[in-house]
């Protein structure tokens, strides 16, 4: 599934709706608990007390085992916890880190035992600076119920989600690009759309309205349910400057930047390129093309197109 | 507050128009007093210095003591805070301070705001002022990075530029030039003109930066380009210097030591859609509608009309904005300012002069504030460059930006 980039606000909004979720079912194990999963598992943790196998039990830290989804399960089952946690993959925060793990046992489970899942996310916090990189602490409880419906056991367990501070250097290292633009909620899904090669224009999605640049709520109908549709590219020169001095930091003069019209209905700023400056005139149909100025920022440009 | 009525009939118009058209500041208070420092590229002295030199320079003009002075007006962008003003001047107390905002669009607005002090009696003698080293301190016309900034409106708004390399005001105008050449056929030379007469303005006026330097059109075509369409000539000049102004109720002034200048009109403006400069999301690119909205409320308010007016003082920071102006204050048709300015209608002896001091590209850049000292004086008879029979003098602020406007009047 493809998940849009959220800003900070969106995220917390997201998390406060999983959140309130409560208590979400996950699919029962696949396996009965069972003696060669208990004997491989004793295997691996060193442990020889033989109590385990001798009364048929498990050891309680095994809880998670039994319901984990294998490498070719279904992974990617809709869970609040899943959710999130594409949400912040999208959204710029791909790594991860388990920080916290808590477990509390009721019972032995027996072998023959069969235990469903059940996962409630807790919280979220951040974005927090840390030494991985900025990034949002996710905590969730999973609580495992047998057949009758009693719970057995159950685990806190906690996330950090984290942008690698590495790609952050890396982009000092490299030249940055001069002329960054702020971001903000409003406006972070059109710069997140140019990463993707999409030109995103801001829809309002009770009454339609197409606006840009856009802002918080649409200005015809005031509602601040917004969408975007991604145009298609396509635009005719409306106005243009060719900027010759001062010189402008990050940009070799002469360059040439024009108000294009989209056939969306909207206006948008951009360089022309990929022209002769003097082939450059008002109605000549133009195509967007995106440039990548650092490991930051692309910016849509546009080059000259079909008519 | 006195015995002249509120919509304009104290302003003395001496038959010239009817006066009071509806609500407005209606002549009741004026412009008592007007005072600068020099017009240079290097003031060698800090900004503060140059704020309080103007003020005691335009007290002095008014026959005023600071100690008269109970209230003050500035730009937003300047860095002279009021009370840092009043210590240096000997300005005691203040019942009034307001600060204006959106770059040369605050020039007439300090006017609005003061009036509006002086009519509601927040208080009785308000001083505005515009200091800066603009030239050999932070230039404007510099490109900065920083204008993205902070996620503010103002950054969120430049962002849709800034990284393009669109972040110098002669830019952002060229691109409204290009499109109002597209439209209605005009040309470089049609900018240049102006520029022209704004010269031959100055080189007669011995405060003017370019005193006894002239420019022809052919000197306009050759300068370099800036930013095409614009070439350097139609880039105003980058200046040091301080303006002040002095404004009281009409009453007062008339017992002051100069005659006053009446604010019969004051407006400030803003349109639907404005941005900072870079107004591109709306209607055609041809027009300032924020300058219609000043128009509209000064010739409403004052009963006048475009004939009324013997000089006006444009904002002319580029050529090109001093066409749609003369379009959007009814000075000409839609398109038609290229062809009115052809036969030198703007000039000293043509139909309609325009900034007999030489403006901005002629005299020096201070924000639009000396344009307003220019207007005091062609109503008191001692500009430069005097004009005849001068009775109601329309001065702009700031385009391309939210603005404002007033019409001063002799008694």
């Amino acid at each position: 599934m493809s998940v849009p980039p959220m800003s900070d606000q969106e995220l917390h909004e997201l998390a406060g709706k999983l959140a309130a979720l409560g208590e979400v079912r996950g699919t029962p194990a696949r396996d009965p608990v069972n003696e060669p999963m208990i004997r491989h598992w004793l295997d691996a943790m060193g442990d020889t007390n033989p109590a385990y196998l001798e009364k048929g039990v498990a050891p309680p830290a095994m809880a998670q085992v039994w319901t984990m989804p294998g490498a070719r399960g279904p992974a990617n089952e809709r869970s609040p916890v899943n959710d999130l946690m594409g949400a912040l993959d999208a959204s710029g925060y791909p790594g991860v880190v388990a920080t916290n793990c808590e477990q509390t046992y009721h019972r032995y489970v027996r072998i023959g035992e069969r235990l469903t899942p059940a996962t409630r996310l807790t919280d979220l916090a951040g974005p927090k600076r840390t030494a991985l990189g900025v990034g949002y602490f996710a905590t969730w409880q999973v609580t495992w119920y047998d057949e009758a419906d009693e719970p057995v056991a159950g685990m806190l367990f906690r996330v950090l989600k984290f942008r690698p501070a590495a790609r952050e250097q890396a982009s000092q290292e490299r030249a940055a690009y001069p002329l960054q633009p702020a971001i903000n909620q409003d406006t972070a899904y059109f710069w997140e759309g140019v990463q993707q090669g999409e030109l995103r224009i801001q829809t309002c999605a009770d009454c339609g309205l197409h606006r840009h640049p856009p802002g918080p709520l649409c200005p015809a109908c005031r509602s601040a349910d917004r969408s975007y549709r991604v145009a298609s590219g396509h635009g005719i020169l409306y106005s243009y400057v060719v900027h010759h001095h001062p010189p402008v930091p990050g940009r070799e003069t002469p360059f040439v930047v024009g108000v294009v019209e989209l056939p969306e209905g909207v206006r948008i700023v951009g360089n022309v390129v990929d022209c002769p400056i003097e082939e450059v005139a008002i109605g000549m149909p133009l195509r967007v093309t995106y440039r990548r100025m650092d490991d930051r920022l692309v910016l849509p440009m546009w080059a000259p197109g079909e008519a | 507050m006195s015995g002249h009525g509120p919509s304009g009939d104290g302003a003395g118009l001496g038959g010239h128009g009817r006066p009071g058209g509806g609500a407005g500041l209606g002549g009741r208070a004026a412009i008592a007093g007007i005072g600068a420092t020099e017009f240079s590229k290097r003031s060698g002295r800090s900004e503060l210095r140059l704020a309080a030199e103007a003020v005691l320079s335009a007290l002095d003009d008014a026959g005023l003591s600071p100690r008269d002075v109970d209230g003050m007006v500035t730009y937003t962008q300047d860095a002279n805070q009021e009370i840092a003003v009043a210590r240096e001047t000997g300005i005691g107390e203040l019942t009034f301070f307001s600060r204006v905002e959106y770059g040369g669009g605050a020039a007439c607005g300090t006017v609005v705001h003061a009036a509006m002090a002086v009519a509601t009696g927040m208080a009785h003698t308000v001083v505005c002022y515009r200091a800066f080293n603009e030239r050999s301190g932070r230039r404007f016309g510099r490109p900065d990075s920083r204008l993205t900034g902070e996620p503010t409106s103002q950054g969120l708004e430049m962002s849709w530029h800034v990284p393009f390399g669109l972040m110098t005001p002669a830019a952002w105008v060229a691109m409204f030039a290009r499109r109002y050449m597209h439209v209605y056929n005009a040309t470089s030379e049609d900018f240049g003109r102006v520029a022209v007469a704004m010269r031959r303005h100055a080189a007669t006026n011995p405060a003017a930066w370019f005193h006894g330097r002239p420019i022809t059109l052919e000197d306009h075509q050759a300068s370099r380009w800036i930013a095409e369409p614009l070439h350097l000539l139609d880039c105003c000049q980058e200046s040091d210097g301080a303006v002040a102004l002095v404004v009281t109720s009409a009453e007062r002034a008339r017992d002051l030591r100069t005659s006053p200048a009446v604010i019969t009109a004051a407006a400030q403006g803003s349109g639907a859609g404005q941005m900072m400069m870079t107004s591109y999301y709306r209607d055609d690119m041809t027009t300032l509608p924020e300058m219609s909205t000043v128009a509209r409320h000064l010739w409403a308010t004052s009963g006048l009309s475009p004939e009324d007016i013997q000089t006006a003082i444009l904002y002319d920071h580029f050529t090109p904005f001093v066409l749609t102006q003369l379009e959007e204050l009814g000075f000409c048709g839609r398109g038609e300012a290229p062809d009115f300015l052809k036969d030198g209608s703007i000039e000293l002896d043509g139909a309609l002069p325009i900034n007999p001091h030489g403006g901005q590209l002629g005299e020096a850049y201070i924000h639009g504030m000396n344009g307003i000292a220019e207007a005091v004086r062609q109503i008191r008879g001692t500009a430069a460059n005097q004009l005849r029979d001068v009775r109601n003098v329309l001065v702009t602020a700031g385009t391309g930006v939210p603005t404002s406007g007033l019409i001063l009047s002799a008694e």
